[in-house]
């Protein structure tokens, strides 16, 4: 990965940390528009608990940290961290490998591709 | 907008799951062709950024409040097909690790952030892109109307899921026009954090934005060179 690529992955991913872990506490906490409309409309009280309402971390927060910026912060590193994981995992296994493909040469050679060129200035 | 357990019946939710299910099989394919060495990192950084972002909740007024959904802008970025597994991954680690959004109603978060919002953000954000001039501005005002309707077209397929198997008995020209009404402004932070975000990669990094390969082909500056149709019809 080129050094460009690398400092542009590191300053977005440093951002959405800053955002889930900083940020997420002082997001606003009224209910959303499905669950406000759900009030409105009457039908609010047929939510049911997920399954997966007693995980650990149930709410963005994480238990057993009982202050709440340091408890929700934390949910939030937590779910950046096995976002990134899981769907950077996944796009990885799918993607084109330049090297192996047959023809992926000529198509970086094509002059409908002048970003390596770019890349290379 | 995550539907949590027990606002729809089994059938509609497994009818749901069906939907969700087979447009993530259709999405691992179509997104092979969308992934390279170089846009592969972004899709990850991509779906981590809106996971941040959707924790995000901004008030929108009455009481309420609206996050981003994201599925517009991750289409403009990396492509519809990846984008539905990027939401797809944000909607699975929200309901199994954080209980945001119900587990049996995960096939309907995913049919409604991840099928509905990116195919309807990225059609209307790509038919803007054909009739706008070829700019910047013009990517930016398609994947920005396009993120804005997104928004509330989510929340009228839930009050559509909502009549076919809604468990409550409630007036459904009520529960469509408040949806419709809170989500129209939810829509206007939707597309202020979509222009916002996009505009920021466009500055930086232009080379990696999915809806912006047209801006960047030689042909739209100078005459196409001899040897692009040869090139062209090797692909």
């Amino acid at each position: 990965m080129s050094r460009r690529n690398r400092g542009f992955l590191v300053a977005g991913l440093l951002l959405a940390l800053l955002i889930a872990g900083v940020g997420s506490y002082y997001a606003s906490s009224s209910p959303d528009g499905l669950e406000w409309s759900a009030e409105e409309e009457g039908f609010g009280s047929t939510a049911e608990d997920s399954a997966t309402a007693g995980s650990p971390l149930a709410d963005y927060a994480v238990d057993g940290v009982d202050d709440g910026r340091l408890s929700g912060g934390l949910a939030g590193v937590i779910g950046v961290a096995v976002t990134l994981a899981l769907a950077g995992g996944l796009t990885l296994v799918l993607r084109r490998r330049t090297g192996a493909a047959p023809g992926a040469g000529d198509l970086a050679d094509a002059p409908g591709a002048p970003v390596a060129a770019d890349r290379a200035g | 907008m995550h539907v949590p357990d027990g606002f729809l019946d089994a059938p509609t939710s497994v009818a749901t799951g069906l939907v969700a299910a087979g447009t993530v099989a259709l999405a691992l394919r179509g997104a092979r062709r969308e992934l390279d060495e170089r846009t592969a990192p972004l899709a990850g950084l991509t779906a981590a950024f809106v996971f941040a972002v959707q924790m995000m909740n901004f008030p929108v007024g009455a009481g309420t409040s609206g996050h981003l959904i994201g599925g517009a802008l991750t289409a403009v970025l990396v492509g519809p097909w990846t984008a539905v597994l990027c939401m797809t991954v944000v909607l699975v680690v929200q309901a199994v690790l954080f209980a945001d959004g119900g587990l049996t109603a995960l096939g309907t978060n995913i049919t409604l952030m991840g099928l509905v919002a990116v195919a309807l953000g990225y059609g209307v954000s790509r038919l803007l892109v054909r009739l706008l001039p070829r700019t910047r501005t013009g990517v930016l005002a398609g994947a920005g109307v396009g993120a804005f309707l997104s928004v509330p077209a989510a929340a009228l397929a839930f009050v559509g899921l909502f009549a076919v198997g809604g468990v409550a008995d409630v007036s459904l020209g009520a529960v469509a026009a408040t949806m419709g009404g809170i989500h129209l402004l939810i829509g206007l932070g939707e597309a202020a954090i979509t222009v916002a975000v996009l505009s920021a990669v466009l500055t930086v990094r232009p080379d990696l934005v999915h809806g912006a390969a047209h801006l960047r082909r030689p042909s739209d500056l100078a005459p196409r060179p001899l040897t692009a149709p040869a090139a062209g019809g090797a692909r």
